[in-house]
């Protein structure tokens, strides 16, 4: 029988995609592309300058600036090889293994190779797309201040295409052997959990070694032991070490054809030994896939202790809190990324403790206070990004048991309240344990440890009233994974909006904190006066707006929802 | 008891729904017929508030399902033909969640969701994750979520899709049982001799609009249908000549396989 072409087994997947981009087209969907790639581009030119004036201050120096380059670029690819394995590896098991088409083209006289490389496809581009897009304006820096040229483009999409084909094949191998070990459901738990807890363990490694160091040779005992960090390379046998070696070799002039080859060969021989692999393993591990995850549940906890709790609230939202907790409680993929919160709260206190701002010298009073209070925007960000992560997906989520809330008598206020307070609470103490814990590291006045903790609480109430108001402006009911739903259109939306606030909040403190810091400067008693008062409300005013709007919309737009 | 006035609803230039008035009194169990894409499901969703018509209006006990929700929703129990719950939830959280939203807790709560898991045979997977369960057990159980708070009027969509014979027969007799207590009974399906077995009196609906209503017999009458039996009927007035071909068409293709 004549086999279907690749083409043709991935045709639904093309031309789903190409209907959504048609049917945003048609909904006057033109502005967000083009604000799309415009914070795209912006993006870009951001990571493209930064790596710019790095490679420009590296390249100066004549005996190291081409270790130091390669070792960067090493870092960043190995990294990348890193992500790309973890990636493939969890979206193999939704394309592989869990995929609604999956029973068609099984059913379908579809042979197996053509099966395997369709899905490997679909893997690879899930999984690699934003790693390609992230890795071009970091190998443009390269190529212009090394002087690539022209031919350079092709020459590293060349190197680049092996490596991102490398990690998607050995990604669905080590899936295809965990499903025919655990059930697929049990599996991505597992996977969640693990591949969560290596990226906070790689975040925290990365941190603790003190990457900064390579940027201060004076902190090494000799040139030699610096340069010999340079020259070692992490693993001769990683792709991203070919890949960089390829890379480098040729921007430096002296093309050597082995990482290329290296690269190209390793692919294709691990496409083949995947597709046996595949060809093995994949019906049973199909088979087994199909099985449930875990049946039997101790639900009494929730209600003996929260359910106490909450007794004075009437019945309706309790029951509605009751649930969001346990949902998310059950749902591996959602609080196993506490545990990637929890290293980055730890990060970030050990960024704030290892600023020079305590060596031995008396403390720069200005400087602590200028830190704190700038802490109170980057707090800011940190639990917006939280917020994007929990809050902005609450609406969406419930998008398909909407028949359910809106054919019972559950007045949407409830809902948008319970949805509020689940996510508003529990962001409400990161943000008081984040702020007053790095004011106290920072050992500042009273002063700004009660404007800093008064701050961040009403910036709190108004990002998750942000993140909720805008989660149901643009929902996304067709997705069932809550972590892709913050990467939407309107999550970029949202995380402009938080960030025009915290802006226009640090904006208008900056007069009382300067007002303080003039009056501690002078040696005159600080004293809250009217000018320091009326900016205080402009802050509040605008937390206050930012809380109640959203709400009041985002109530409208969930009561207009029709399914 | 469920009066539909005027009812309408336009999807941009398509009309799913076109002008329908209807009433279904107290005790009556009525079946809502009619070829895929007719109309059913938007009209179903119309009643239960989900999807908001368009124009024209739907009143339960009374009560605007749109203008005045609360009162007309406490009456009512809505079987969708999806089953989507909460996966994460256990079948007696899931109903002890329904019942809350109904403004109802406690022992009689507790009672009636130990009564309802009984009666369809799922007491033993009370504690466990309905993404466990089955598609005829997820209807079940959303059958059961329909009755948790004792409505007066249920408005179901397919009810017996994915139900096994025994729960299909059971869920025949609680409607009836319902409705000879004095409840209203609203139910679309495409199984005609369920449809004729069950239904006090059928609608027929088509490309949005009612083409007839009323007992089995009126239909015939009207009709000049003698003893045809109601699938005759149905295809007579949906267009059961184009069925006819189809059969045809697809014996050939047979013969010549």
């Amino acid at each position: 029988m004549r086999q279907p072409s690749l083409w043709h087994v991935l045709q639904p997947k093309w031309r789903t995609a190409l209907q959504r981009l048609r049917e945003e087209r048609s909904r006057g969907g033109s502005g967000k592309l083009l604000l799309l790639i415009a914070v795209g581009f912006l993006f870009w030119v951001g990571v493209y300058g930064v790596l710019y004036l790095i490679l420009k201050h590296v390249r100066s120096a004549e005996e190291l600036g081409p270790f130091l380059a390669a070792k960067i670029l090493g870092l960043v690819l190995l990294s990348f090889v890193t992500i790309l394995v973890l990636s493939n590896v969890i979206t193999a098991l939704s394309s592989f293994f869990l995929a609604k088409d999956l029973d068609l083209l099984v059913s379908a006289p579809v042979d197996w190779l053509r099966l395997y490389l369709a899905k490997l496809g679909e893997t690879l581009l899930h999984s690699s797309w934003m790693v390609a897009l992230m890795a071009v304006p970091i190998l443009a820096a390269y190529g212009v201040i090394y002087r690539g040229g022209v031919v350079f483009l092709p020459y590293a999409v060349l190197t680049i295409v092996p490596m991102l084909v490398l990690p998607a094949v050995v990604g669905s191998a080590i899936t295809l052997i965990l499903v025919n070990v655990f059930p697929a459901r049990r599996t991505r738990d597992l996977l969640s959990i693990i591949a969560l807890g290596a990226a906070a363990g790689l975040i925290l490694l990365l941190r603790v070694i003190r990457p900064e160091r390579l940027a201060r040779p004076e902190g090494f005992r000799n040139l030699l032991d610096f340069l010999a960090v340079l020259r070692t390379p992490t693993s001769p046998f990683l792709p991203s070490e070919w890949a960089t070696n390829a890379i480098m070799g040729y921007l430096r002039h002296a093309p050597d054809p082995l990482p290329l080859i290296l690269l190209w060969t390793t692919a294709a021989a691990l496409v083949t030994l995947g597709a046996m692999l595949h060809r093995q393993l994949f019906a049973t591990g199909f088979t087994k896939a199909q099985e449930g995850a875990e049946r039997f549940v101790r639900g009494k906890v929730w209600r003996r202790t929260l359910g106490w709790l909450l007794t004075p609230l009437p019945v309706a939202k309790r029951e509605f809190v009751l649930k969001d907790i346990r949902l998310f409680f059950r749902d591996t993929t959602q609080w196993s990324q506490l545990i990637l919160l929890g290293a980055l709260v730890v990060v970030y206190l050990f960024n704030i403790n290892a600023l020079p701002l305590h060596r031995g010298e008396p403390v720069g009073f200005f400087y602590v206070t200028l830190v704190s209070f700038l802490n109170l925007g980057l707090a800011g960000f940190v639990l917006a990004s939280i917020a994007a992560r929990f809050i902005f997906p609450a609406v969406s989520l419930e998008g398909r048991q909407m028949w359910l809330l809106r054919s019972s008598p559950l007045d949407l206020r409830a809902l948008l309240w319970s949805k509020y307070w689940v996510g508003t609470v529990p962001l409400l103490v990161l943000a008081l344990l984040l702020t007053g814990l790095t004011n106290v590291l920072l050992q500042v006045g009273p002063f700004m440890m009660v404007m800093g903790l008064v701050t961040i609480c009403g910036l709190t109430f108004a990002i998750a009233a942000l993140a909720l108001g805008f989660g149901a402006l643009y929902p996304q009911f067709e997705t069932e994974n809550a972590a892709q739903i913050p990467t939407s259109f309107g999550g970029l939306v949202y995380m402009m909006a938080t960030i025009a606030l915290l802006a226009a909040v640090i904006v208008a403190l900056w007069q009382a904190v300067y007002a303080y810091v003039r009056a501690v400067y002078l040696g005159e008693p600080v004293v809250v006066d009217a000018w320091m008062i009326f900016w205080f409300v402009v802050a509040a005013l605008l937390c206050g707006a930012a809380t109640a709007i959203p709400l009041r919309v985002g109530l409208r737009k969930i009561e207009s929802f029709e399914f | 008891m469920i009066r539909l006035e005027n009812l309408t609803k336009h999807y941009g230039s398509f009309v799913a729904v076109d002008d329908i008035s209807l009433e279904v009194p107290r005790g009556v169990l009525y079946g809502f017929l009619g070829p895929n894409g007719a109309g059913k499901t938007t009209t179903l969703r119309m009643i239960a508030g989900i999807l908001r018509p368009t124009d024209g209006r739907v009143l339960l006990g009374g009560d605007n399902v749109h203008d005045n929700p609360m009162p007309a929703k406490m009456r009512l129990g809505f079987i969708p033909d999806r089953p989507f719950v909460y996966d994460k939830l256990t079948g007696a959280e899931f109903l002890r969640f329904v019942a809350g939203l109904y403004g109802q807790e406690g022992d009689t709560v507790e009672r009636r969701i130990a009564e309802l898991l009984e009666v369809f045979e799922l007491a033993s997977w009370k504690d466990e994750l309905i993404e466990a369960y089955s598609h005829g057990m997820r209807q079940k159980l959303i059958i059961s979520s329909a009755l948790i708070h004792r409505p007066e009027c249920i408005v179901v969509d397919e009810p017996m899709v994915g139900l096994d014979p025994k729960a299909a027969r059971l869920l025949k007799d609680i409607f009836r049982q319902f409705v000879s207590r004095g409840g209203t009974v609203l139910m679309s399906t495409h199984t005609l001799e369920v449809a004729e077995a069950m239904c006090d009196r059928v609608a027929i609906l088509q490309h949005g609009k009612i083409v007839a209503d009323g007992t089995v017999d009126d239909l015939r009458r009207q009709h000049r249908a003698g003893d045809a039996t109601l699938e005759e009927l149905f295809l007579k007035l949906t267009g059961g000549a184009r069925v006819r071909e189809l059969v045809e068409v697809l014996g050939d293709a047979g013969g010549s396989a």
